[in-house]
């Protein structure tokens, strides 16, 4: 295929790509560089510090040992990065070591398999890097205080997890070709796994680790396939390489997927790549894993299902976008109508919950939604923007959450804690959860996500596809029903009356200088720093925006052609979707924000009234009721793919058992047996009886021997051997 | 017309057959004698017996083949159940002192 795709392009001048239809053929390629190496240590240091852990546990370490190496090496990594992107000039490869090179054959199509573990550095994977490793640092920061009651047990369990998804993050990020970001995306898949079931005496957490895993088994599989396929019509999975045969140099020369020799298939990996990012960044269809990862511990909630793993599907799309636009026409059209459909499904979902952690997580889930949403209308700028405001402020929603959970022995009933920011000791928790809750919604100029998400909801309605409009109808809506539940958390638990529930979980015994569980303590240094920086990140990427930095940040990688050219559009106020939508966007969450203040507030007895009042009437019941139950999107899943695939397998295994097992092995097992207990009454211990045998036998040898020429006639005659 | 000496002696003399036969007898006897006897030392005298009629049976093939090694394998039967029958009687005096009777009945314990 390489060679049939170059030759294509060789022959047919002037392929028409969708790249070329943009007027936008270019996006900046990446060339090898040597005395790079050092960089290779923003993996090596996560991989020590996990290894570092791992022996504090063997040598039973009770302190917060393994806490400070992960702070200080996942922290050397965040600065390692910075120096990366300091040094930065144009996007490179280097080359850490050579992994697989396989060649057979002679040449030709698919007859070699080469990848290398190399770094590609643009600013892309920059841009997520930045992010990926400091926040990292900042949250394992947190967890140092917020793990500290089982100092005793899994402590240093805990911290190598987060090392290994740290590594496994950075191997994704960073890769130079498809199968080295595979081996991060299994590897954060596992870290995730690791880190969920973190409380494994407890079945729900259990439970929701082999959901989450299992989910992610269904994307996986189609991002493996799709890594096949690439392979097998390009040739290579390198993104670039020194002959210039790349997927992305391929991409650059321009593909004729009409025209080129793979008919379905090839057109079929831009949907399986989807279906791998819809799988790890938990999208319809398989969005159901992500509000039960809740279980694991909330700076993994924080960390891996909020700010970094979660948003590696959307890098991945971003990454392979070039591709997904050569492809397939309707390759990007899928991507924001999934992503627009799920924003507003898990923003309905979220309305209706009362576990503020649930209702983050499907927070997080209608985020991703807005960031495939941008992608998918050929913005990566705001999608890959998007996931890095994103990352500041949904980090700092988890951790105040945690906070509270933490401070609270694990109530997180948005019911039953009240008035939190009158409390003492609870003043930058609540202040913090505010300030992000403003980006969450989107609050005009002083919030990060009011940017970001005003720059995908306007190119909905800017770039030309199928229903983009509508979209982008769906995408105001949805930041509507986003101001809504926000600040539905917001108001019921920081502000109002000041009284509270204490949880039912038990902490152990490290709290002594926190006398019984009957009384909340409030977060100490390690929390409250935690969550003062990252809101300071948060302001700092304002500044960022208005910098131009996002937009130079993926204006120079493979995401470019994502770029919208020019930024705005002539003909007056109203042509101007980026003129008009930040007073739309604004308004809209003034609205819901208001709406949320009179319900939580001011009247909270009216948004009681209002739930019974639609409980009461048979027309509108079934509203509340599918809200609350989450659409039944599980049950759905249950009744119609676990339940078929619980029926199959166990009749499988009652063939497997009963068929397979009963009859044919143990069948043959007796025959033996069967045949032993004919000859069983010889064995009577008489020693005559013994005798009488041996000799008959012995007779019988003889007979045989003397008579063997007339017995073989005689059979013969018998069965008519032919006289042979 | 007059018979030849090998003639008149295949007639009267002894032929490897009549050998057989005698081989066959003391093998039956001994056989009979070993499968309806109780007494351990009157069994061991029987399977002496069969050893005999093989014994016999190996020197009447020797002769009659005219091979040396048929009575050479004796003498070495002979040895062998000289050993044996020294063997063999020891562990019936041991086994009577065991149960004080040489019934052979009483030793069958290794039934199933």
């Amino acid at each position: 295929m390489t060679a049939a795709i170059a030759d294509h392009v060789g022959s047919i001048g002037g392929l028409l790509t969708l790249a070329q239809e943009h007027g936008d053929a270019g996006f900046p390629l990446a060339h090898p560089v040597e005395g790079m190496g050092w960089a290779g240590w923003i993996l090596w240091l996560p991989i020590i510090s996990m290894v570092l852990c791992g022996l504090c546990a063997a040598l039973r370490i009770k302190n917060k040992l393994p806490a400070w190496i992960t702070v200080a090496l996942v922290g050397a990594a965040f600065v390692l990065t910075l120096g990366l992107y300091a040094s930065y000039e144009e996007p490179v490869t280097i080359e850490l070591f050579r992994w697989f090179e396989m060649q057979w054959g002679e040449g030709g199509a698919a007859t070699a398999f080469t990848a290398h573990f190399s770094l590609y550095v643009d600013k892309l994977a920059l841009l997520w890097m930045l992010f990926v490793t400091g926040l990292s640092a900042l949250i394992a920061l947190y967890a140092s205080e917020y793990m500290e009651a089982d100092l005793k047990a899994g402590y240093a369990r805990f911290f190598a997890g987060v090392s290994v998804f740290v590594f496994a993050m950075s191997c994704l990020v960073m890769a130079d070709n498809l199968l080295m970001l595979y081996l991060g995306w299994e590897g954060v898949g596992f870290a995730s796994y690791w880190l969920i079931g973190y409380y494994y005496h407890k079945p729900s957490a259990v439970e929701a680790a082999k959901k989450a895993f299992i989910v992610n088994r269904i994307g996986d599989l189609g991002l493996a396939l799709g890594l096949y396929l690439t392979w097998h019509y390009f040739g290579t999975v390198e993104y670039v390489n020194a002959e210039g045969t790349g997927i992305f140099n391929q991409l650059q020369a321009g593909v004729d997927a009409e025209g080129a020799a793979g008919g379905w298939m090839i057109k079929s990996i831009p949907f399986l790549f989807m279906l791998g990012a819809f799988g790890k960044s938990a999208q319809i269809p398989l969005y159901v894993w992500l509000p039960d990862a809740m279980e694991g511990p909330t700076p993994v909630s924080a960390l891996i299902h909020a700010a970094t793993m979660v948003t590696a599907g959307v890098y991945l799309l971003a990454r392979m976008f070039p591709l997904l636009e050569a492809l397939h026409p309707l390759a990007l059209p899928a991507v924001a109508w999934i992503g627009g459909l799920t924003a507003l499904l898990a923003a309905t979902i979220g309305m209706a919950q009362y576990d503020i952690k649930r209702i983050m997580a499907y927070s997080t889930v209608s985020q991703l939604g807005y960031m495939f949403l941008g992608i998918g209308v050929a913005t990566t700028y705001g999608g890959a923007y998007h996931v890095f405001t994103h990352s500041y402020f949904k980090a700092v929603l988890f951790l105040t959450c945690g906070a509270i959970m933490h401070g609270f022995a694990g109530q997180l009933d948005l019911r039953k804690v009240s008035g939190l920011r009158h409390m003492p000791g609870w003043r930058i928790v609540s202040w913090t959860m505010l300030y992000a809750s403003l980006c969450l919604v989107g609050f005009p100029f002083i919030a990060n996500g009011f940017y970001s998400k005003d720059m995908i909801m306007a190119q909905a309605f800017i770039s030309t596809g199928p229903g983009f409009t509508a979209l982008g109808v769906i995408a105001v809506i949805t930041a509507l029903l986003t101001a809504y539940y926000a600040f539905r958390v917001w108001f019921r638990v920081c502000a109002g009356p000041r009284y509270y529930e204490m949880g039912d979980e038990h902490h152990g015994d490290e709290h002594d200088d926190h006398p019984g569980h009957d009384k909340p303590h409030a977060p100490r240094w390690a929390i409250n720093l935690t969550l003062l920086i990252i809101t300071a990140g948060a302001l700092l990427s304002i500044w960022l925006f208005y910098r131009g930095w996002g937009e130079e940040m993926v204006a120079d990688s493979t995401a470019a052609g994502g770029v919208p050219h020019p930024h705005h559009v002539d003909g007056g106020f109203w042509a101007d979707p980026h003129a008009w939508m930040p007073w739309v966007a604004g308004a809209v969450t003034i609205i819901g924000m208001a709406i949320a203040w009179y319900f939580h507030l001011a009247n909270r007895r009216a948004a009681d009234r209002l739930r019974a009042a639609l409980l009461g009437n048979p027309a509108t019941r079934w509203l509340p009721t599918a809200m609350e139950n989450k659409w039944y999107v599980d049950e759905f899943y249950h009744a119609f793919l676990r339940f078929p695939l619980w029926v199959v397998a166990h009749s499988l295994n009652f063939f497997d058992r009963y068929l397979v097992d009963l009859v044919v092995i143990d069948g043959l097992g007796r025959i033996p047996r069967w045949v032993g207990r004919w000859f069983q009454p010889l064995q009577n211990g008489v020693l005559q009886s013994h005798a009488a045998t041996m000799a008959a036998l012995a007779g019988l040898v003889a007979i045989f021997g003397l008579y063997a020429p007339e017995l073989r006639r005689f059979l013969e005659m018998l069965f008519g051997g032919g006289g042979g | 017309m007059m018979t030849t000496l090998a003639q008149l002696e295949s007639m009267t003399s002894l032929t490897l057959a009549h050998y057989l036969i005698v081989s066959a007898a003391l093998f039956i006897i001994g056989l009979v004698g070993f499968l309806t006897r109780r007494n351990m030392i009157v069994m061991f005298l029987c399977t002496e017996l069969m050893f005999q009629a093989a014994a016999i049976a190996m020197i009447a093939f020797g002769r009659f083949h005219f091979d040396i090694s048929g009575q050479v394998f004796v003498i070495f039967i002979l040895t062998v159940a000289a050993a044996e029958a020294a063997l063999a009687l020891a562990l019936v005096v041991f086994l009577y002192h065991l149960r004080d009777t040489l019934d052979a009945e009483r030793w069958s314990e290794l039934k199933e």
